[in-house]
């Protein structure tokens, strides 16, 4: 789905990333671990195609498709979605009608926004006033709107209190088909070779993983990703020892 | 006419305004034939027809309950189709009330400019409305003054009362032929809200590119009143200056100003909201939208307050789209006692980069983002603003942002 070769990202003169490896299948979670200012948060701004993330070199290859040069809304169109961590507030703009216009496909969305409890929230100026929690909600409405290929998350579990945390982390088992309905008709072997939506999703805590399944990690050092491997194994062992045994991997 | 008020304004011709650039009013004509008079407003010329459709008046008067049409000098259509609901050429409801001789000239005095003067000297009609006692209508009164003949001044006088209790909604609508040619419009207006009346006020304009226009207006609102003014300029236009005044001298009365400003290359406006609130417990609302698309704007509010336990709020939020245009605020507010509650707010800019990419994120081209945000800045929710008013308001806005993206 994607893979990224050798890529070095500059932001306001300073290099980020330096030569960033990272590829993900179809249908696979993926999770990127790593301290503060690491450069997680610059790899999905690179990847969504913001213009002050600078490419030095390197590429980005989605669905085979070489996007390094294409703009924020054409990779959108093709199925990358993000979930902002901080994003603005649109005045007179509803969230009912940010959901209109993020729907280009039809998708009926009302389910989840009964799931979020999201219904009081439409009529709102689009992130005006919103806690923590009801941004998520409202980014993941957004994207399950979109509906794209590929999400990148940043950061999910920042700002949610617990009730909404295991309401969020369920939504987001389904939007990656990790879901398994009670009540289904296929069997879990053809539940799991239909998943087609990739995930890259960004966090500092791990915390996100008591609640999400996913597929593989990675961690990311000084702007280069220095492991990658079981993500609960990693968590674990960087609960233990912390982000300092990467370092010294790194070095 | 009085013989002091002509006095007092043959001295005021040649004074200026405080505000807006000074007009030569000699290079207007003064005199235009007499127009017939239509019943049928569905017989007008389709380009009018388009032309006060785009200012909000309706042709066929289904969701209106009233109609004042005035072409030039000509009043062409006068009709009521409500009980309780009076809509009179002024000049006929003067000769028809004595008691109607007390607001005129009332609360805008003739000499105030050169503008007023040439309105008191050469007036050409103007409409009367009024809702009677307790009547309440549900449907719009339609007012439009339309200004076709070229290099023509349009002087009208209106007055608007509310009267105890009463609850009345009004579109007027200002227009001009689409045809490029100079034109000046002044227009006085005096609105009357009685004790525990409500009146709605939305004037669209809609002039041609050449018009220069000075309204005069100033309302009074009694005990418990609400007076909501909406005003809408999206259009080019040469220059239009205004500076309405409410003065709120009954308890509890409330004002609340919206204006919905666009300004293209080559138009100026200088529009600003004045409120005096002269009694214990009223408030006062000001809201102000202004986007250049290379015009100039100048925003101005001024709140005054006289009393014991008021609140008033003044907010202008500006948008520059092109480099040429230019957005001034300019806020005053003015305390007369302690116990008075007076704020503002302004911002005046270019849209966030941010929040562009945010909507291209979720796939829209760079021009629908924009077009997108420009749509939300232009969204003000009207607090109280009947349905009817609101869909036709946010056709009006809608039909209008097509041309400025």
């Amino acid at each position: 789905m994607l893979r990224i070769e050798n890529l070095s990202v500059r932001l306001q003169k300073k290099m980020i990333l330096k030569n960033v490896c990272l590829q993900i299948p179809p249908g696979e979670v993926h999770v990127l671990f790593g301290p503060n200012g690491s450069g997680k948060t610059t790899l999905l701004m690179t990847i969504m195609g913001f213009p002050e993330y600078e490419v030095v070199s390197g590429r980005i290859i989605f669905q085979g498709e070489d996007i390094t040069s294409l703009s924020i809304d054409e990779r959108a169109r093709r199925g990358i979605g993000l979930s902002f961590q901080r994003p603005p507030t649109i005045k007179g703009l509803k969230t009912g009608h940010m959901l209109e216009v993020c729907n280009r496909s039809h998708q009926d969305i009302d389910p989840y926004i009964r799931q979020l409890h999201f219904e009081d929230f439409l009529a709102r100026d689009i992130n005006q006033g919103f806690s923590g929690g009801e941004i998520k909600k409202s980014e993941l409405l957004q994207l399950l709107a979109q509906h794209p290929q590929m999400v990148c998350l940043d950061e999910p579990e920042s700002g949610v209190d617990l009730e909404n945390i295991s309401l969020i982390g369920d939504v987001i088992n389904q939007v990656f088909q990790k879901d398994w309905p009670a009540k289904r008709t296929k069997c879990r072997r053809e539940i799991k070779e239909e998943r087609q939506m990739a995930g890259l999703i960004i966090t500092h805590t791990g915390y996100i993983l008591n609640y999400i399944e996913a597929d593989r990690g990675h961690v990311m050092i000084e702007g280069t990703i220095a492991c990658g491997g079981n993500p609960r194994e990693m968590l674990r062992n960087i609960k233990k020892v912390g982000y300092e045994e990467c370092v010294r991997c790194l070095i | 006419m009085s013989d002091i008020r002509k006095e007092r304004a043959q001295k005021a011709l040649q004074k200026k305004a405080l505000y807006g650039s000074d007009i030569d009013l000699k290079q207007f004509s003064m005199s235009s034939p007499e127009e017939s008079y239509e019943e049928d407003l569905s017989k007008l010329p389709p380009e009018m027809a388009g032309q006060i459709l785009s200012a909000g008046i309706e042709t066929k008067e289904e969701n209106r309950s009233a109609t004042y049409l005035q072409k030039n000098h000509s009043v062409i259509h006068c009709q009521t189709r409500q009980d309780g609901v009076e809509v009179l050429n002024i000049d006929d409801a003067l000769a028809k009330y004595d008691w109607l001789h007390k607001y005129y000239w009332n609360m805008v005095s003739v000499d105030q400019d050169k503008y007023t003067a040439m309105a008191y000297l050469h007036p050409h009609h103007g409409y009367f409305i009024r809702a009677l006692p307790d009547t309440k209508t549900i449907l719009p009164v339609q007012a439009c003054l339309y200004l076709e003949q070229e290099n023509l001044v349009q002087n009208v006088h209106n007055i608007i009362i509310a009267e105890e209790g009463s609850e009345l909604n009004i579109i007027t609508g200002c227009a001009g032929s689409s045809r490029p040619g100079k034109g000046l419009h002044i227009g006085i207006s005096e609105f009357y809200v009685k004790r525990g009346a409500r009146l709605t006020f939305t004037m669209i304009h809609n002039w041609a590119e050449d018009m220069e226009v000075r309204p005069r207006s100033a309302a009074l609102v009694e005990n418990s009143g609400v007076f909501i003014s909406n005003y809408i300029s999206m259009k080019k236009i040469r220059s239009l200056q205004m500076y309405p005044i409410t003065y709120l001298r009954g308890k509890d009365a409330l004002v609340r100003y919206y204006n919905i400003l666009v300004s293209p290359k080559g138009a100026n406006l200088d529009i600003g909201s004045c409120v005096y609130l002269e009694a214990p417990g009223s408030r006062a609302e000001v809201q102000s939208r202004a986007i250049s698309t290379g015009g100039q704007i100048c925003a101005r509010g001024r709140l005054v307050g006289k009393e014991e336990n008021i609140k008033a709020h003044l907010e202008c939020r500006g948008l520059l789209l092109e480099k040429e245009g230019m957005i001034q605020a300019v806020p005053e507010l003015e305390a007369h006692l302690p116990g008075v509650d007076l704020s503002h707010e302004a911002a005046v800019g270019k849209i966030a980069q941010e929040e562009i990419h945010y909507l291209m994120a979720r796939g829209l081209p760079e021009a629908e983002a924009i077009a997108a945000i420009v749509r939300g800045f232009l969204n003000v929710d009207i607090v109280g603003l009947p349905r009817e008013l609101q869909s036709e308001l946010n056709r009006v806005v809608e039909e209008s942002e097509k041309t400025l993206l």
